[in-house]
């Protein structure tokens, strides 16, 4: 029985499955995501300002979303790496490679609104305290398996380096949440994922979550896209390589 | 704090992370034409997968069978 489901989960998960699946889906999911967006930019703009911070706490509803995002993208990358390394199915490597840029661009915006967050708040835009600098490092953990990805022309051997070196970089993720415990940083400890709740008040956490949602459902309807490019461009590959070989 | 005096790096913010997540949102869908494309262009040169081509004959099959 367990045999019948493992095979059953394979058998959906195929390349060919998967894009009838992502053709029926990406429409839905992109018009969820709108609505998603319109209600939570609304949340966001009535949101009261901060007693300390002021209107700037409006930047939290991107920074903080694009930060989940961010890590979120090298987790999914990292179980992608297990099925690749594992169970060297098809799609493992299809998600770990789609999921690269998506969760590069989400780990960027995290960055770039940090930056315009501190320097009105810190009276900088950059410090090398732990908790930026780690996810400064995660970004150039995207980009290096990105140009991993594109470096190493072989679709399959490509999917086993780069997934040696997501499952390295994933170091970094506890790194990243831990970093504001283990050392003394200017950036803010956690506020909202902690032991005793959340410390933020509920007319900023709510838009903060809304958005929060939103913004996930927009990276999941972004990756899902890519997914299916990256099965597309398999299969230009594999059509030019018969190309090639008829022609010699 | 007066949050007029920072309007500007809130409208900085909310225009950068617009541009990264659009450019990403256009990156994907340009290269999913692109790759609509490439393949429209090599089954006009007659290439198909193996797969893709049993199952177009068996849609044949099953149309004649149908008329």
């Amino acid at each position: 029985m367990k045999k019948e489901i493992a095979m059953a989960i394979v058998d959906f998960a195929s390349p060919s499955r998967f894009l009838k699946f992502a053709d029926r889906a990406i429409p839905w999911l992109g018009g969820v995501t709108v609505l998603a967006f319109a209600f939570a930019i609304n949340q966001a703009m009535i949101a009261p300002d901060d007693y300390q911070q002021g209107a700037t706490v409006k930047i939290m509803f991107l920074h903080v979303p694009g930060a989940w995002l961010g890590m979120l993208g090298w987790a999914l990358m990292t179980l992608a790496a297990l099925g690749t390394l594992v169970w060297r199915h098809p799609l493992a490597d299809v998600t770990a490679k789609a999921a690269a840029p998506v969760g590069a661009a989400f780990t960027l915006m995290c960055l770039v609104t940090g930056s315009l967050w501190g320097r009105p708040m810190w009276g900088a835009y950059w410090v090398w305290d732990a908790r930026l600098t780690s996810v400064l490092v995660l970004f150039l953990l995207y980009l290096g398996v990105i140009a991993l990805w594109r470096t190493v022309e072989d679709p399959s051997r490509a999917a086993r380096a780069a997934a040696i070196l997501t499952l390295v970089g994933a170091l970094d993720l506890p790194i990243i949440k831990f970093s504001v415990d283990w050392w003394n940083t200017l950036h803010q400890p956690a506020s909202v994922f902690r032991l005793g709740g959340p410390t933020i008040d509920r007319s900023i956490l709510i838009p903060l979550l809304v958005m929060a949602l939103a913004f996930t459902l927009l990276f999941v309807t972004l990756l899902v896209a890519a997914m299916r490019n990256e099965i597309l461009r398999r299969r230009v590959r594999t059509l030019r390589l018969m190309q090639a070989s008829a022609a010699s | 704090m007066e949050p007029a005096n920072h309007i500007g790096f809130i409208v900085a913010a909310y225009a950068a992370a617009t541009v990264v997540i659009g450019a990403l949102a256009a990156w994907v869908t340009l290269d999913y034409r692109a790759q609509l494309r490439r393949l429209a262009d090599l089954e006009l040169k007659g290439l198909t997968r193996r797969s893709a081509s049993k199952r177009s004959e068996l849609a044949m099959r099953q149309a004649k069978e149908d008329a």
